[in-house]
């Protein structure tokens, strides 16, 4: 029978049969693929700065102790509630009790303490310092208790808490986060293919409310020609954050999608260089933002997706002034602004890094600066180069680039940003700023902050970045906005 | 002994009659010409934007239509024949500058070690991608025009040396360098005087087909934005362009598209019927 090749061969044709037959039926879709543009370099959300590591893993796979709820606003998370005391110095988080790390070690009030103090100490690797920066100690009350006591009162403490960069931690499993994130979110880590893909799937200890998907994809495709061709073949189900405009005309003539046109954290501007001469003259920066005009650049790079911006700072928030008046298109008063400062024959860089935003917006930028007689050199960097050459060296004049954290006007008051800014004033403002606690003072001072960033024309401010994404008309649940880097797949479903 | 380059009439009437070096001629012809004409005229400014008028297909104003930035297609063509022909032109100088002293010097010293080294060498950078060199320079020195040339020049050097050399070593026992070696004659004087005018013809049906392939290099880098960055428009970058505008606007792909196949094609039917002119095997069968 063995001998007999025919009948091996419909011994395995019968073997596939059965294979098949027993497959069960297609139940309720459980499983998500969402686009992403950028891979991310690492998958430790408190060890690197890129977007791409949040968008991963933020809520998915790290919880903090608060939590960006859609909207914006802050929720609990892995504290279920907090006292704040009479002086605004010590708070004091209540911890939900029963969680577990992916791992299977159990997460108390050490974790938090571990983690914060990780965080703010001087070799510790965030990207974002400054949020721990007020911490003066972390107290371990008892396991479900954890008492933080602040050096001065600081009002956006509980939403610092709720960054992605404040996750917690286990000790044991910190160090290799980078590679294997381990956290206590409603999703486990599975697998990363370098490359292609971060595979995620659910965590059956999860401590919270249970959630509907089995498994989530990440998968990173970075031109929009093959994410165009892959949301319409159905390989991907979601692409939040759609790289290319231009196709979402199409994708908005199709019922099978849904084109969601939220607002991002994302103030897209021209950086300058302010201590590089001519830019650390004011008159040369206001020449330079009177020579723009924004409207071009939103419908010329974003095809209309885009919100003006006249300073650095969200649209959507209660505190925004308007201040695009301030900076208006005016090339008659940029050249007279040039003359004035006695400059002429100018010719600055442009170092573009490739979103469309940025070299789409860079070619209307330069044929702008065109028209009022500055030169510019346009250079087309990868990301890896940007970060090197302008970030870090400040090798540049301009760039373009879309600041999409929450809230981060606090960058300009940093000395060594790559801006250059770092005015006293400005930093009093912030001092201020992070000391206040009440809400009408606080929004005082935020508008204070904008309006001074504007009058020094710090950077030309061009737009606020739309989150234009496209999903299945049938996926239910992915945030329509973007209050913080985050693909939350907590509450996503499939439409029966 | 050396040929005289001004064709006779004979030639003129052969040429005339061979229809693909006909065709190939007047396709490259009208793109020089275009090239030369947009140095001093091009229906609109090709770095002018108007993004009111962006993506409108061909029309009477817009012969080519405008592209996402509503800049004038036709222009951008024009001055993209110039960037794409004087890419091409100056890379094609350097592999023959470079190449073809290499091949003749190699080629007076047949079986010498300095034959050996130089052609060997040759060997090197011919057996590397061409493409992947030229990403290889841009990528080091930086994107930019000035670049691109130089990248695609230097893998035209092999080409040429080898060509030169081949077409060398045949002659060099012919009876009439043998009669300029017994004049007295040294070998670089009899290289220059007596091999280079009989290589020539080769040289220019070479420097035809390697012209087209610059053009296509050129295109290639300027695709993946290594070549000429912008403003200065550009075939390949034209093209990269309308990669996720296919859809909306094709006329965006399909010009410079057509512009590349065109002069290309051009080029090599050009190529062709010169080697067919200037190869006497080939000429006395067309008979």
């Amino acid at each position: 029978m063995t001998n007999n090749p025919i009948a091996a061969v419909a011994a395995s044709i019968l073997a596939l049969g059965l294979t098949l037959g027993v497959t069960p039926a297609m139940a309720a879709k459980m499983d998500v693929t969402i686009g992403m543009q950028l891979e991310p370099p690492n998958l430790d959300p408190t060890g690197g700065a890129a977007a791409a590591i949040d968008e991963v893993v933020y809520a998915n796979v790290f919880e903090g102790l608060t939590r960006f709820g859609a909207d914006g606003s802050i929720l609990p998370a892995l504290a279920h509630s907090w006292e704040i005391s009479e002086d605004g110095l010590t708070y004091t988080f209540k911890l939900h009790q029963g969680v577990k790390f992916h791992d299977g070690s159990d997460f108390d009030a050490e974790d938090v303490k571990f983690s914060l103090d990780r965080a703010r100490a001087d070799e510790s690797t965030n990207a974002q310092k400054a949020l721990f920066a007020d911490i003066a100690s972390v107290e371990v009350v008892d396991p479900a208790t954890v008492k933080v006591t602040l050096s001065k009162p600081n009002g956006s403490f509980l939403f610092n808490m709720a960054w992605g960069d404040a996750v917690i931690v286990a000790p044991e499993t910190a160090a290799d986060n980078a590679a294997k994130p381990v956290g206590t979110g409603p999703f486990v880590f599975a697998e990363w293919v370098k490359g292609d893909r971060v595979d995620l799937t659910r965590n059956p200890d999860y401590w919270g409310d249970a959630v509907k998907l089995d498994h989530v994809t990440f998968k990173f495709i970075s031109d929009p020609t093959a994410a165009f061709a892959a949301m319409m073949a159905g390989d991907i189900d979601a692409y939040p954050a759609f790289p290319a405009p231009e196709n979402l005309v199409q994708f908005e003539a199709d019922s099978r999608f849904l084109v969601i046109n939220g607002s991002s954290e994302g103030e897209t501007i021209l950086a300058m260089n302010n201590k590089k001469p001519p830019l650390d003259n004011i008159l040369v920066r206001q020449a330079i933002a009177h020579a723009i005009d924004r409207q071009a650049i939103i419908d010329g790079a974003m095809f209309g997706y885009g919100t003006p911006i006249g300073t650095h700072f969200a649209p959507h928030n209660p505190a925004y002034v308007d201040l695009t008046a301030q900076s208006a298109h005016d090339p008659e008063q940029s050249r007279a602004l040039l003359a004035e400062a006695g400059v002429s024959d100018l010719t600055l860089s442009l170092k573009l890094p490739p979103p469309s935003y940025a070299r789409r917006g860079g070619e209307i930028v330069a044929a702008q600066l065109r028209e009022v007689g500055i030169n510019v050199d346009i250079t087309n960097v990868e990301w890896a180069q940007w970060l090197e050459d302008v970030f870090k060296a400040k090798n540049f004049d301009l760039t373009i680039v879309s600041h999409t954290e929450p809230m981060d006007i606090g960058i300009y008051a940093r000395d060594d940003y790559y801006f250059q800014y770092g005015d006293p004033e400005f930093k009093a403002i912030m001092a201020d700023l992070d000391k206040a606690t009440d809400p009408a003072k606080r929004t005082e001072l935020m508008q204070a902050a904008q309006k001074k960033i504007a009058d020094d024309y710090v950077n030309a401010y061009l737009f606020q970045l739309a989150r234009a994404g496209v999903i299945n008309a049938k996926l239910k649940g992915i945030w329509p906005n973007s209050p913080t880097q985050a693909n939350d797949m907590t509450g996503v479903y499939w439409e029966e | 002994m050396t040929r005289s380059f001004a064709p006779d009439r004979s030639i003129l009437k052969m040429a005339l009659s061979h229809r693909s070096l006909v065709i190939g001629f007047l396709l490259t012809a009208f793109f020089v010409l275009l090239a030369l004409l947009s140095l001093v005229w091009t229906p609109f400014d090709p770095t002018k934007l108007s993004i009111a008028t962006k993506l409108k297909g061909p029309s009477f104003d817009h012969w080519f239509g405008t592209d996402h930035f509503g800049r004038d297609m036709f222009s951008m063509i024009m001055v993209g024949a110039r960037v794409s022909i004087a890419v091409a032109f100056v890379a094609v100088g350097i592999g023959i500058g470079l190449g073809v002293p290499l091949g003749l010097y190699a080629a007076a010293r047949r079986g010498s070690l300095t034959d050996e080294i130089i052609m060997r060498g040759n060997d090197l950078v011919f057996a590397f991608p061409a493409l992947l060199l030229a990403i290889m320079i841009t990528a080091v020195f930086g994107p930019g025009a000035i670049n691109a040339i130089i990248a695609i020049g230097i893998f035209n050097i092999p080409v040429f040396a080898r060509l030169a050399r081949g077409a060398a070593l045949s002659l060099w026992t012919r009876d009439f360098v043998l009669a300029a070696r017994v004049s007295g004659k040294g070998k670089a004087r009899i290289s220059i005087e007596h091999i280079l005018p009989n290589i020539a013809n080769l040289l220019i049906v070479q420097g035809t087909i390697q012209f087209s392939l610059a053009i296509l290099a050129e295109a290639a880098l300027a695709y993946v934005g290594l070549g000429a960055q912008p403003p200065l428009p550009s075939w390949g970058r034209m093209l990269a362009d309308a990669q996720t505008l296919i859809s909306l606007a094709p006329h965006m792909a399909l010009f410079p598209g057509f512009a590349i196949i065109i002069t290309v094609l051009g080029l090599n039917l050009m190529g062709d019927g010169l080697r067919d002119l200037y190869d006497p095997k080939l000429r006395r069968g067309r008979g």
